[in-house]
């Protein structure tokens, strides 16, 4: 199995994530990830889809999901032509002992501390999928007490835009 | 210009304009405001079912019969959950309906309001689409953009709920609104490259077999369909939902495939080097062990809908396409190429099978009636212009078999969902948007008992359907499978009809209909003659027939097709053939 980004313009409607998401557990797919947010177009949002699928299931889930009438276009990122980013908050523990070597982590991992408590630090990092994950392991000494992330959002790389033509069918129907 | 009115009125209002004459439905507390003008309308016909899932029922059979769209109406809650069914098994069968819910006040939704459900994110996975409308303004496009989405590319269920608020409030009524659905644009031109390929593979082909499904039908492509076979004379099998789209009675029809298909139409797939699938999903019932499906075929697979393709069964020519422009389309680049491929080998290897391994039964030792006899009966007497309406089981299967449909869309049953209970309600509909053909509904004492209240319906509102109940007095087709799997334990498949509980001639009677009864072969023809001599109301014939008989050919479920028996134990032999 492989693992493939879906990028999804959808339009800005009530129960739009719940059509996809729902589709996506019926016909018996997995998400490994999932990102729902706005785009520079008021009336379209983009949700990011990883999924851990063959070839052939990939394109019956990609027929599937254009069937969705409020799917406007679905592209998918290749991980070499495109940036894809997640974002984690992290909480470890550190005393005045260890947290010159946690702070030491975060500067390598380009993160940025965002809260200190007398005997924890949270982080912010952001980065591909291996960056988070080779982060958690060098933490993992110090004592994890929380972590959270998101899913994964993606953007292809040069000038061109995939919103472009699904605002022009917008567009045509306003 | 606009018109100042209610959300309601605006609601039928749009009805009128977007031309439905029929509406089936129950009211209820969320739907009331949307009766109050329903009431007055001189165009709208309300049809005061007695189940919300006749209702729905009703709204495909004439969905089915008329090719436009069929439209039910109901409450919340109970009223919208008993649509369910009906709206699932649209979406199997790609029936285009509409349905219209009462959804409680905006202000109510999501407190667990009386009669609240929330009927579309239920309906989600099995409508085309639905909406959820909460502001009188949106009424109008909403339902215009429904029954687009309900008619259009690949036809199917789709639900619009309205809450109470918004058909009371007042709103401007402007017709036509502007449609706004910038996601959904069905594919019906195939493309020419796809095209020229599909007919060089056929004159290249020595075992291509057209196998034809509910889309053909569903594009009107009947008549296309029959130039194209013939003009490159290859054997045509129609589906369970596509019986009577090519004629049955025309020598290059080999039948129906599948579980419970014709040895030469199910061997003519297994054999074939090219199949030419039109409309169809190579559904299980059909392909069986998908893996051992026609395996020296290569696919040529045309479909309104691009997801069906290459879905289960992979496709060397994919056709995204309306059929009747498909079908057309390969006639030309058939003409144009010139070039014809040489079927002569095939068909005389189809032909044998045909001649060798006809559709046939075996008549009870004790006299008793055949069930298939009454299916043949009806088709010699009734004749190939009246609309048949199966239920599920046993008795849809022989009337699949044992009936000759000659015209398109005269055989209507529940396919893809296998629905019981379908026929009553499904003939009503049929009949209200056919009022001037026959319609029969064969259906079994089962299924029958499941919606049968729908003859109050028939009988008030002045639709004089036809009603055959095969009475085994089972659960015939669970039966069968008890007899052949479960090694002849019987359980919980014996309703003990025969028993007369319910005596199905009282039953119709005091329903307003006529009741007849039948139990002696030699008594078929005159009650069927009977039956068709009445035309004002509704006539239930109780077709008491031997409960051993089974439905054959059969494949077992999952097996391969090459296991195809044609009685118990009995398999066809294929080798001597070749």
């Amino acid at each position: 199995m492989t693992r493939h980004t879906l990028s999804v313009l959808v339009e800005n409607k009530p129960g739009v994530l719940a059509r996809v998401s729902a589709l996506f557990s019926r016909r018996g797919f997995n998400i490994d990830s999932l990102a729902v947010g706005p785009t520079e177009h008021d009336d379209i949002s983009r949700i990011t889809i990883v999924v851990n699928v063959e070839e052939l299931p990939l394109e019956q889930v990609t027929k599937q999901l254009n069937k969705l009438v409020n799917v406007l276009k679905i592209v998918e990122l290749d991980p070499s032509q495109s940036v894809q980013r997640e974002l984690m908050l992290i909480k470890v523990k550190a005393d005045a002992e260890s947290r010159s070597h946690v702070l030491e982590l975060v500067q390598l991992f380009r993160a940025r501390c965002v809260d200190v408590a007398a005997d924890a630090v949270t982080i912010e990092v952001t980065g591909t999928h291996d960056k988070l994950e080779a982060f958690i392991k060098v933490l993992e000494p110090f004592g994890i007490k929380e972590l959270v992330q998101s899913g994964m959002v993606a953007i292809g790389r040069g000038a061109r835009s995939i919103t472009d033509r699904s605002l022009r069918a917008l567009d045509r129907t306003a | 210009m606009t018109e100042r009115m209610t959300g309601a009125q605006a609601l039928v209002r749009a009805l009128e304009h977007v031309g439905v004459d029929t509406v089936f439905g129950i009211p209820g507390g969320a739907i009331l405001p949307a009766y109050d003008p329903l009431y007055d309308s001189t165009k709208v016909r309300h049809v005061l079912v007695r189940h919300e899932q006749g209702a729905g029922h009703a709204a495909e059979g004439y969905a089915q019969a008329t090719g436009r769209v069929g439209v039910c109406m109901a409450t919340s809650g109970p009223g919208a959950t008993n649509l369910v069914t009906p709206i699932a098994d649209a979406f199997m069968d790609s029936v285009p309906i509409v349905a219209i819910t009462g959804q409680v006040a905006s202000s109510m939704i999501g407190t667990d309001a009386f009669q609240e459900s929330d009927i579309s994110g239920i309906t989600m996975p099995i409508t085309k689409h639905n909406f959820l409308v909460t502001d009188p303004d949106d009424i109008p496009r909403t339902i215009m953009e429904a029954f687009h989405i309900a008619s259009t590319g690949r036809p199917g269920p789709v639900l619009v709920d309205i809450s109470k608020d918004a058909l009371q409030a007042e709103t401007e009524f402007r017709w036509p609104p502007t449609m706004q659905l910038p996601g959904y644009r069905p594919v019906t031109r195939p493309h020419s490259k796809q095209i020229r390929e599909a007919a060089k593979l056929i004159a290249e082909s020595r075992r291509p077999v057209l196998y034809v499904g509910g889309g053909v039908h569903k594009a009107r492509a009947s008549a296309e369909l029959l130039e194209l076979a013939e003009l490159a004379d290859i054997p045509v099998v129609t589906t369970l939902m596509a019986r009577g789209t090519f004629p049955d009675g025309h020598p290059q029809h080999l039948g129906m495939p599948g579980m419970h298909g014709s040895v030469s139409a199910v061997g003519a797939l297994q054999k074939s080097d090219l199949i030419i699938g039109l409309g169809v999903r190579f559904d299980d019932r059909v392909t069986g062990d998908l893996s051992s499906f026609a395996p020296h075929a290569k696919v040529v697979h045309a479909d309104i809908d691009p997801a069906e393709i290459s879905k289960n069964r992979h496709a060397d020519v994919p056709i995204v396409g309306d059929c009747k422009e498909v079908i057309t389309d390969l006639i030309a680049a058939i003409r144009a190429s010139g070039q014809k491929g040489d079927y002569s080998d095939w068909w005389k290897l189809l032909n044998g099978l045909k001649e060798t391994y006809p559709l046939g039964y075996d008549t009870a030792e004790d006299g008793s009636l055949a069930p298939q006899y009454v299916m043949e009966r009806l088709s010699a007497i009734v004749g190939p212009e009246a609309y048949y309406v199966s239920g599920v089981g046993q008795h849809q299967m022989w009337a699949a078999q044992f009936i000759d449909y000659e015209k398109p869309g005269t055989f209507i049953n529940s396919g893809g969902l296998g629905t019981m209970g379908f026929a009553v309600p499904a003939a009503m509909g049929a009949k209200m948007g056919r009022p001037d053909a026959t319609v029969w509904a064969i259906d079994g004492d089962g299924c029958f008992q499941m919606t049968n209240q729908e003859l109050a319906t028939c009988a008030i509102e002045g639709v004089p359907i036809k009603i055959a109940v095969i009475n085994n007095g089972n659960l015939g087709m669970v039966r069968q499978w008890q007899t052949l799997f479960y090694d002849e334990r019987y359980s919980n498949t014996d309703l003990q009809t025969t028993r007369r509980i319910p005596d199905f001639v009282k039953l119709a009677e005091a329903y307003g209909c006529v009741g007849l009864r039948c139990e002696r072969p030699e008594d078929v023809d005159a009650v069927i003659e009977k039956a068709m001599e009445i035309n004002d109301v509704p006539v239930v014939i109780d077709f008491v027939v031997h409960q051993d008989a089974m439905v054959w050919p059969m494949i077992a479920g999952g097996a391969s097709n090459d296991t195809i028996q044609i009685a118990i134990n009995m398999a066809p032999k294929w080798e001597n053939e070749e």
